[in-house]
């Protein structure tokens, strides 16, 4: 199959999952009563005193494929409703608390994908030797470890015993005036970005401190994942035919682990990128609750507990688009990537 | 039976899958015999609620009456770990029976019949796929209401997918087999075919993955309670402990670890429930995956 066909063919296969993820999310949407579905048509919050006049206008108590094509009509106009936890638009909050989840994913990311390769190289290239049991015993703890309460336990560790030296939160509070001055323009609304942009390195330093933890907390797990599918996709790669004639015609070791084996071994950490991407997103709800640090998880979570309906959903909803076209850029490069892809079965 | 001999020859070879196992076994033990290592104090009615002892907020550290400590709102910690084991094995088990179940019927409907069902059905898996499990089952969650039966729900709506995949796909494979052909050819029905050649044939080394799945599902449950968003207060459960917990981490300003039992106990137990299946798991794939077996 040609590469544009297979893209084709993808992107029309993208149409009726999309439109399942929305017939999924107002199905969920169902099991809450009238009152609170009407949260996703609010736009103003003087129209919340008015609920029944809501209810009314947007016909909810009508039959439900109407309902149905009403809220699709919305989401389309790209109004997700009102979240009353943060008192604005969800799609409003959404952009608000972004930066926040990306200043925290961009430190994360790099961490967990050269960490969990290097580690997985260097354990599979001493199999059985000290690195090697080293490594794997370090993965099945990190593997096992409840992401909540390792932020916890450090938390305990780095705040409360070495009194405060890396604080929950996304800034402290001095630190925080100067970032809501008048003389500091926030570029990004990135704080450690923003406060090289302006020069600021009180501000630098701080936001450093501030994700330190957060980002341990979210990549150890991570790390454990990519380094045990790496190890094995090295072995795997070193047993090769290619490897002994490497070897035989006398390269350096260095270069028969690095450059043959190891390339050819990354491709299978590469298609679990879109898995890399839904287990950041659950690690980021899990680890910003945890320090209370205010970006788009922790926003979703004091959503879910207060029952902000419109909130909740309208985050499934953001998320589960973007990890879908995740998904399709994962695989489109693949198959750019290995012509095997688009010519066997396996895209069903 | 020699595919069973293979298995726990190579079992045994590994201290990794035994130290796994002695775990497992030792969660289980404490899972059957909770009534006898924590009684629940006379004239309590539920035995999943844990039994307080006054109300007020401060955690009390281990004492000869609470061996572990209290929580904040005096919850016995020692009979919430142990009753928590119980909850723990109650939410593995039945997310994994009836994934199992869905996956089963689904994957091999799928598998057997192809076409336009197939179709239809993988279609139906991507949608659910195309959610981060845990931002899905959080709404699931709220839409269901606090209790443990949403939990449980909740996950299995997130954890169905994948096994109705796997298994379609090693029907797919077994049904290209000479020996279907030939039972259809005697005009076997396909819900004979199904039940009685495709699925023996294909089962065997879900079940037992599957199995294993439990440590990852009751990870995902006590997240849940973590954030406040599972069962409902005071119900014996890891995740919740913890939760408990998060107010405390910061000790007082002459002992900085003074709360350290309610965070420290709860999350222990959490991290070798897991670590068993984990240790088990790791070593029976390397057993069962058929590229490595019979090295």
């Amino acid at each position: 199959m040609e590469f544009r066909s297979y893209l084709i063919r993808r992107l029309l296969l993208l149409i009726p999952v999309l439109f399942g993820v929305t017939i999924l999310i107002f199905g969920l949407l169902q099991l809450f009563p009238a009152y609170q579905r009407a949260m996703l048509y609010v736009t103003d919050p003087r129209q919340l005193n008015n609920i029944d006049e809501i209810i009314q206008m947007y016909g909810l108590n009508e039959p439900l494929w109407k309902q149905y094509f009403t809220w699709l009509g919305q989401v389309f106009s790209g109004n997700l409703g009102w979240s009353k936890v943060v008192g604005m638009s969800v799609t409003d909050a959404i952009f608000n608390f972004l930066p926040a989840t990306l200043e925290l994913a961009i430190f994360a990311t790099p961490i967990i994908i050269i960490g969990g390769i290097w580690l997985g190289t260097k354990s599979a290239a001493h199999k059985d030797g000290p690195v090697d049991h080293i490594s794997r015993a370090g993965a099945i703890v990190g593997w096992s470890l409840p992401t909540f309460w390792f932020g916890l336990v450090l938390l305990m560790i780095f705040y409360g015993y070495f009194t405060g030296l890396f604080p929950p939160e996304r800034l402290s509070t001095d630190i925080s005036v100067i970032v809501h001055s008048g003389e500091f323009t926030r570029y990004t609304k990135l704080n450690f970005l923003d406060g090289i942009l302006n020069w600021e390195w009180s501000v630098v330093f701080d936001a450093l401190r501030h994700i330190v933890l957060p980002v341990i907390t979210l990549s150890v797990v991570n790390i454990a994942f990519i380094m045990r599918l790496m190890r094995s996709s090295m072995l795997e790669s070193l047993g090769r035919g290619y490897i002994l004639t490497a070897r035989a015609k006398g390269l350096p070791e260095k270069t028969v682990i690095n450059k043959h084996a190891r390339r050819n071994a990354m491709i299978p950490v590469l298609t679990v990128s879109g898995y890399l991407f839904a287990a950041i997103v659950n690690g980021v709800v899990i680890t910003e609750s945890i320090f209370n640090y205010k970006g788009l998880g922790w926003w979703a979570w004091r959503t879910a507990i207060n029952l902000d309906v419109s909130s909740i959903l309208g985050f499934a909803l953001f998320s589960g688009v973007l990890f879908v076209l995740t998904n399709l850029v994962v695989d489109l490069l693949y198959a750019k990537f290995d012509p095997r892809v688009r010519l066997g079965g396996s895209i069903k | 039976m020699k595919r069973f001999k293979f298995l726990l020859y190579h079992f045994k070879k590994n201290p990794l899958s035994i130290a796994g196992l002695v775990i497992v076994v030792v969660f289980a033990l404490i899972a059957i015999f909770a009534p006898i290592i924590a009684p629940t104090p006379d004239g309590h009615h539920d035995p999943y609620m844990i039994p307080r002892d006054g109300y007020v907020s401060t955690p009390q550290p281990p004492s000869s009456d609470h061996i572990f400590g209290t929580t904040q709102g005096q919850y016995d910690i020692f009979y919430g770990v142990i009753w928590g084991t119980r909850t723990a094995f109650q939410i593995g088990l039945i997310v994994i029976a009836a994934t199992l179940v869905i996956g089963l019927v689904l994957g091999s409907v799928a598998g057997y019949f192809g076409g336009i069902i197939d179709e239809i059905i993988m279609r139906i898996t991507d949608i659910f796929l195309a959610f981060p499990p845990l931002i899905l089952a959080m709404a699931v969650t709220i839409a269901l209401g606090a209790s443990i039966e949403s939990v449980m729900i909740a996950i299995i709506v997130v954890t169905w997918p994948s096994y109705a995949r796997v298994i379609r796909g090693d029907i797919l494979a077994v049904r290209e087999e000479d020996y279907i052909e030939a039972s259809r050819g005697v005009g076997a029905s396909h819900l004979w075919v199904i039940l009685k050649h495709v699925i023996p044939n294909s089962i065997y080394p879900i079940f037992i993955m599957a199995s294993l799945d439990i440590g990852a599902v009751v990870l995902t449950a006590a997240a849940l309670s973590f954030l406040g968003l599972g069962v409902p207060e005071g119900y014996a459960d890891w995740g919740q402990m913890i939760n408990f917990a998060r107010n405390w981490i910061v000790g007082t300003p002459t002992n900085t670890f003074a709360y350290w039992f309610t965070v420290t106990i709860p999350g222990l137990f959490i991290f070798f429930f897991v670590m068993g299946w984990n240790l088990l798991g790791d070593s029976l794939r390397d057993i069962l995956d058929p590229r490595l077996a019979r090295r």
